[in-house]
């Protein structure tokens, strides 16, 4: 009973390695499209199962992760540069300005240009800054 | 009331892979490996700084009880426990270089900050790692 206990942990814990490794690989790559198929081979399960998978690991799900990530960069890009909305739009992975600055304002609260008026950012070393001005998430922000 | 850090804890799934992991492909060296009798010490450190350890420790018996270890093993292994570490070097460029060439996942690619170049790595486990080559520029965090 122990062992077995044992090996269904560990099973949980590769399962979750695997995933992990999945979701650095769509921080690390947030400007290309989201390749599902890539993504489940690095995750070592089939397409079908990669989004639910990642959804039961993470909360959230891949396409959602990789939207909140390119708006994190976005409002990096808005403070710490002078490049334009457009430019930051591409720069991040999307190819319409309508739908990125949709996303941002429904993600953000406002939009690329009023969100700009913050100013600068504060130094702080970069996987952090990925992990915690991340926006929480799509309708959260007031 | 203080003058140093010496030793600061992560957490790990097994010993002998970070042992193996920390000391031939991140390269740093073993400090200390001891059979406490009740636990393994095992220790790194970076070459040339043995005023600082890490300890790298499995969660487990009697520490904690085994549904505890799960938890965490789970929560390590999904990049959620805060064990990270930041080291410093003299060449980002060429240690991301020896790294990547060592097959260690990288989870940013090394890019110039308002503080130096730095990029980020994972251990086998789920623990994040940075790796930067610092300038001194006399900036402080809110600066």
């Amino acid at each position: 009973m122990r062992c077995l206990t044992g090996g269904v942990a560990r099973s949980v814990e590769a399962e979750n390695r695997r995933m992990l490794r999945a979701r650095d690989a769509i921080d690390r790559d947030y400007t290309l499209p989201l390749d599902v198929p890539r993504l489940a081979a690095i995750a070592h399960v089939s397409e079908a199962h990669f989004i639910r998978s990642f959804k039961a690991t993470f909360g959230e799900t891949p396409h959602r992760y990789l939207q909140r990530r390119r708006i994190e960069r976005a409002m990096y890009l808005l403070r710490a540069t002078d490049r334009t909305v457009t430019d930051i739009c591409m720069a991040v992975g999307f190819s319409s300005l309508g739908t990125f600055s949709r996303t941002f304002a429904d993600v953000v609260g406002e939009s690329p240009s009023q969100f700009r008026r913050r100013g600068p950012m504060p130094n702080a070393p970069g996987c952090f800054v990925k992990a915690w001005t991340r926006p929480s998430s799509f309708g959260e922000a007031s | 009331m203080y003058d140093s850090i010496s030793r600061s804890s992560i957490f790990v799934l097994d010993q002998d892979q970070a042992l193996d992991f920390y000391t031939n492909t991140l390269g740093l060296e073993l400090s200390t490996d001891l059979d406490l009798g009740f636990m393994r010490w095992l220790t790194v450190r970076v070459p040339g700084d043995p005023a600082r350890e890490i300890l790298l420790e499995r969660p487990g018996p009697p520490a904690v009880d085994e549904a505890t270890a799960a938890q965490v093993r789970e929560l390590l292994t999904k990049g959620a426990l805060p064990g990270s570490l930041f080291l410093t070097t003299p060449d980002a460029q060429g240690t991301f270089e020896t790294l990547k060439g060592r097959g260690v996942e990288i989870t940013d690619e090394p890019s110039p900050k308002p503080y130096g170049i730095d990029f980020g790595i994972r251990d086998p486990f789920g623990n994040a790692i940075r790796i930067g080559q610092i300038f001194d520029t006399g900036l402080t965090w809110d600066s």
